[in-house]
């Protein structure tokens, strides 16, 4: 279902076009003409993040509702062996208590992983689904959308200014930003700048690695998609090969998580 | 890049997610997985326990059958000696019970005899005066012979053959 009449610019463009919705002069507008405003709301994005939000912490909160200590059921077994390895993920980086870090590593890490698993359905079939119901645009992968990446990053980013402050006092996070790596006086201002700019880093990157691979990764499923016939060995190839990306930028997103959690909880 | 209110809508379901996943789904699962971890090293370690026991009983079982082995043979070599003495008893016994009752038959032949001997020395006197009353042709006192009639049988009696 590649690109009949469509030229392959538009195409491309319509489909990384989210189904922003918000009101223009008093009437509700839907995609381009929402761009660059901030009451508006990118309704697919929000729609798959949460949907699949739903169904993890509905599969989650199930099992650990019925969790024996017996012999578990497959089931059982399986979401155990995911929070045995962000468990362990969490022991071998984070040292200090906290009730908070593990099961936010949890959510974080299958929550991105769910996301980012919707590129792996074939890039036509919800839009064309959606257009058939009269919805101009879908975009299905909701990592592919920089306000979801950067919401969660940002609320990282909080949790670490509040960890840093609650574990440090605001004295001991000053001294941190300006008395290091250069302790006298004089470099101040240098140290400031370069903590500071260090500690911004941290979301920015965060969010923006998470959001870069899986836009790219959609990208070139579109750009394969326009192939014609070979697209299929290549979709195939692709998808083999982004499965890889999609795990990996979920566990990345989970362990770099921990470790600002960690540094924030620690002095160095 | 559009910033829009995504971002906020995005941040307040990652806390309604976060929050419901620190209170619903990670405690009782990470108990479940604990609790079982727990189960599990006590079930081994009974295990080895129970290993460890039997190893025990059967090591004990073993000296229990050396010693009972040993007593049964110890039994087992009082009885044959027992046994031994017993027949030895018996046998002894029977001799002197035989030796006994030969010796009895033997006085009680004596007796028979001396009897029967006394009996027909009797009648021989009997005989005698009987005979010599004939030859006399008169009644003989035995009353008035009797100092002859005893040499007479004295002398019977010695001319017999002994036995």
């Amino acid at each position: 279902m590649a690109a009949t009449g469509h030229s392959a610019g538009e195409y491309i463009t319509h489909h990384l076009q989210n189904l922003t919705v918000c009101k223009v002069d008093g009437a509700w507008a839907v995609g381009g003409a929402c761009q660059g405003k901030f009451y508006a709301l990118n309704v697919d994005s929000m729609f798959f993040a949460l949907a699949l939000g739903l169904l993890l912490t509905w599969l989650f909160g199930r099992v650990a509702r019925r969790a024996t200590t017996g012999v578990p059921g497959r089931l059982q077994t399986a979401i155990e062996m995911v929070v045995g390895f962000v468990d362990q993920s969490v022991r071998e980086t984070f040292h200090g208590k906290s009730n908070l870090i593990a099961p936010l590593a949890l959510t974080l890490f299958v929550w991105v992983l769910l996301m980012n698993m919707m590129d792996l359905v074939p890039v036509d079939w919800l839009p064309w689904v959606a257009g058939m119901a009269g919805v101009p645009y879908l975009k299905v992968v909701p990592t592919t959308d920089v306000n979801v990446t950067f919401a969660m990053a940002i609320s990282v980013f909080i949790l670490v200014l509040f960890y840093s402050v609650k574990m440090k006092g605001i004295g001991g996070f000053t001294k941190e930003l300006t008395l290091q790596p250069f302790n006298h006086w004089v470099a101040i201002p240098f140290n400031l700048v370069l903590e500071g700019v260090s500690l911004l880093a941290k979301p920015i990157s965060l969010s923006l690695r998470l959001f870069g691979n899986l836009y790219a990764g959609e990208l070139i499923f579109l750009l394969i998609a326009l192939l014609g016939i070979w697209q299929l060995p290549l979709h195939f190839a692709w998808a083999v090969f982004h499965l890889l990306i999609v795990t990996l930028q979920a566990f990345i997103f989970m362990m770099l998580t921990i470790v600002y959690l960690s540094q924030a909880h620690e002095s160095h | 890049m559009n910033f829009n209110l995504t971002l906020i809508g995005q941040t307040i379901a990652m806390i309604v997610f976060v929050w419901f996943c620190m209170r619903f789904i990670w405690p009782p699962l990470i108990r479940a997985i604990d609790d079982r971890r727990k189960e599990i090293a006590d079930g081994i370690a009974a295990g080895e326990k129970g290993q460890r026991e039997l190893a025990d009983a059967r090591h004990g079982a073993e000296s229990i059958l050396q010693e009972a082995r040993q007593k049964a043979a110890q039994v087992d070599a009082l009885a044959h000696k027992r046994s031994g003495e017993l027949i030895a008893e018996a046998k002894e016994h029977a001799v002197s019970e035989g030796e006994r009752l030969i010796a009895q038959a033997r006085t009680e032949v004596t007796t028979t005899q001396a009897k029967a001997r006394d009996a027909l020395r009797r009648e021989v006197a009997a005989l005698a005066v009987a005979g010599a009353s004939r030859v006399l042709g008169r009644e003989v006192d035995a009353k008035a012979h009797a100092a002859l009639l005893d040499e007479l049988a004295a002398e019977l009696e010695r001319q017999a053959p002994r036995g």
